[in-house]
């Protein structure tokens, strides 16, 4: 465990470095236009936004802000930093990425667990062709579908935008469905596994009922390899996130993220592939963290 | 224990792969069975569907079939090549690690770990717009014609196979694992025949069927990717497009103003049939060669 904490600003440290120069040694500036700038004035930009010098000096001045917390300034929304526009609009995406990781939880253990306590039967063969057809959804399908039966065709939910529940609801199950199919046939095929182990034909062999024997039992068992996908999981909802934003016109760090590309707002991508990183070994290490007690308390 | 593909195929994949076979004959001919104006820009713009144009047409009154079909020459190109190439690396990969066991292996699927937990597609992102103008730059110095047009696509498969090898990694590496402990591999070492000729005599023929099994899960995780990528508008760049950039123009065509619901629902429809086809060949292929194993 402390070795995986170690490995931590290792892995972070070659996120940065990769992105950096990626960035830096892709031809074009970001003060590239159709008409050229006066030199001067090129050199007073450059210079403001630290860019200019050798290129390996000005990789380990990044470091050495990036250590004190300083993202840099965006060069296309001039005059806001980085860390306020990443202030702004983070918590919009970690509410739609933590909401949509419930649903997919919820929803995916709920139809793993009754596939897998109906062996054999016409509801689980169903159950795992809802799944089949849900993964075959993205979200750049999904979403586009959704927006035009509930809110254009039917007009319950609004078709985008951001604030109330009714606007997160649409966009947090287009970014869930996919995911929650995933751990549907992920829990499906551990529980059938683990139905058949010795210790459920004794829970079931004292009388239990079916419930007990599946929910209380089995489930304790059969949900680790569901924990150890919630790692690649986040990364995923991270990645989906930003096509979801860009469909429900949602203000979240997903749409910067796709402007600074095409921008090449170099530190503004910078700063959001860093901590979305950063985020994800985080939510890794406790997701690590859980599953070790959950292990230990099986053995136990 | 040899793992030879299931032929014929395993029960429910018959209709699936009949599926595969239609969409790829008419992606292929199809388009040679229009005629030339249906791609070029007409008079009847955004018209839903009628006999002439049973999809409907687009914005600039091209007919949204002939697009789709064109789409998916590019999908399925990108898919294919991009599988294959990540089934290159994967097995590699996961070969190396299960046959050398012990640190190495630690460490090589510590590396995987690791890359699964990262936001891959966003660094291929920034890759791709990083390296595409380079490309370009230098297939004009070279004089090859052919890449200047579709430098982003080479990019964009190249890209796409280097992130989707890691299932492919683990299945390979867990597989060698107990491949080696089999008593002909021991023969063969007794035999003294040496590390390579051990992998590529013994080892990799009988991976080779597990292998075409996960090609076949790749190939549609790796179409979901271009398509993503397209729909931000940062993949398949026109004059070419993909069904991920139709959607993305089906997508921005749906609003409460102009309800042109066809630019959305064929290219959506195309693609889940496309992908859930591919998908229950391929978990229908596993599940039997599962049975197998045990």
């Amino acid at each position: 465990m402390l070795r995986r904490l170690a490995s931590l600003p290792v892995v972070l440290l070659c996120v940065v470095t990769i992105t950096f120069f990626l960035i830096r040694l892709s031809p074009g500036g970001p003060f590239d236009s159709e008409r050229k700038l006066p030199a001067a004035i090129e050199q007073q930009l450059l210079s403001k936004y630290k860019l200019d010098g050798p290129i390996i000096r000005q990789y380990t001045s990044y470091l050495g802000d990036l250590i004190h917390g300083d993202l840099r300034l965006s060069t296309k929304y001039r005059n806001r930093s980085v860390n306020e526009i990443l202030a702004q609009t983070l918590p919009v995406t970690l509410t739609l990425g933590a909401t949509a990781l419930l649903i997919a939880i919820t929803a995916g253990v709920w139809l793993g667990a009754f596939a897998a306590s109906r062996p054999g039967s016409l509801a689980e063969g169903g159950a795992l062709a809802v799944t089949l057809l849900s993964i075959s959804l993205p979200s750049f399908v999904l979403g586009p579908l959704l927006i035009l039966l509930f809110s254009i065709k039917l007009a319950w939910l609004p078709v985008g935008g951001w604030g109330t529940p009714q606007q997160l609801l649409l966009p947090a199950v287009t970014l869930a469905i996919p995911y929650a199919a995933v751990i549907a046939r992920l829990l499906h095929d551990s529980l059938r596994e683990t139905l058949a182990e010795d210790f459920v034909r004794t829970a079931r062999a004292k009388g239990l009922s079916e419930y007990a024997v599946v929910y209380r039992h089995a489930l304790r068992v059969a949900i680790l390899p569901v924990v150890s996908y919630l790692g690649p999981l986040a990364a995923n909802l991270l990645t989906g996130s930003i096509v979801v934003e860009t469909i429900f016109h949602i203000p979240g760090a997903g749409g910067f993220f796709v402007n600074s590309i095409l921008n090449r707002d170099g530190f503004l991508l910078g700063g959001v592939v860093i901590v979305y990183c950063l985020l994800l070994m985080l939510f890794n290490l406790l997701v690590d963290l859980s599953y070790r007690f959950l292990d230990r308390r099986i053995q136990g | 224990m040899k793992h030879h593909l299931p032929l014929p195929l395993p029960k429910g994949a018959s209709l699936p792969a009949l599926i595969l076979l239609g969409m790829s004959l008419s992606v292929v001919l199809g388009p040679l069975l229009f005629p030339s104006s249906y791609d070029l820009p007409g008079a009847l713009t955004y018209s839903p569907p009628t006999l002439a144009h049973p999809c409907g047409t687009d914005l600039n009154g091209r007919d949204l079939l002939l697009r789709i079909l064109n789409g998916g020459r590019i999908s399925l190109l990108v898919g294919i090549c991009g599988a294959t190439i990540s089934l290159l690396i994967g097995t590699t990969y996961g070969l190396i690690a299960g046959s050398a066991r012990g640190s190495i292996d630690n460490s090589m699927m510590r590396v995987v770990d690791v890359l699964y937990s990262v936001p891959r597609l966003i660094f291929i992102l920034i890759f791709i717009n990083a390296f595409n103008e380079r490309l370009q730059v230098a297939a004009n110095n070279h004089g090859w014609e052919w890449l200047v047009g579709s430098s982003r696509l080479v990019i964009l498969i190249l890209s796409l196979g280097v992130i989707e090898w890691l299932t492919m990694a683990r299945i390979v590496r867990g597989q060698t694992l107990t491949l080696r402990e089999r008593s002909y591999v021991a023969a063969a070492r007794v035999l003294g025949e040496g590390y390579w000729t051990i992998l590529w005599r013994h080892l990799l023929p009988n991976l080779a069927g597990i292998v075409l099994v996960y090609l076949t899960l790749a190939i549609p995780s790796v179409i979901i990717d271009e398509a993503f990528l397209s729909f931000l508008g940062l993949g398949v760049q026109a004059p070419q497009s993909s069904w991920g950039s139709l959607l993305a123009e089906g997508a921005a065509s749906i609003n409460p103003l102009k309800g042109a619901w066809w630019m959305l629902l064929f290219p959506s429809i195309v693609l889940l049939t496309t992908l859930l086809a591919l998908y229950s060949v391929g978990d229908s292929l596993r599940r039997s060669i599962g049975a197998k194993n045990r």
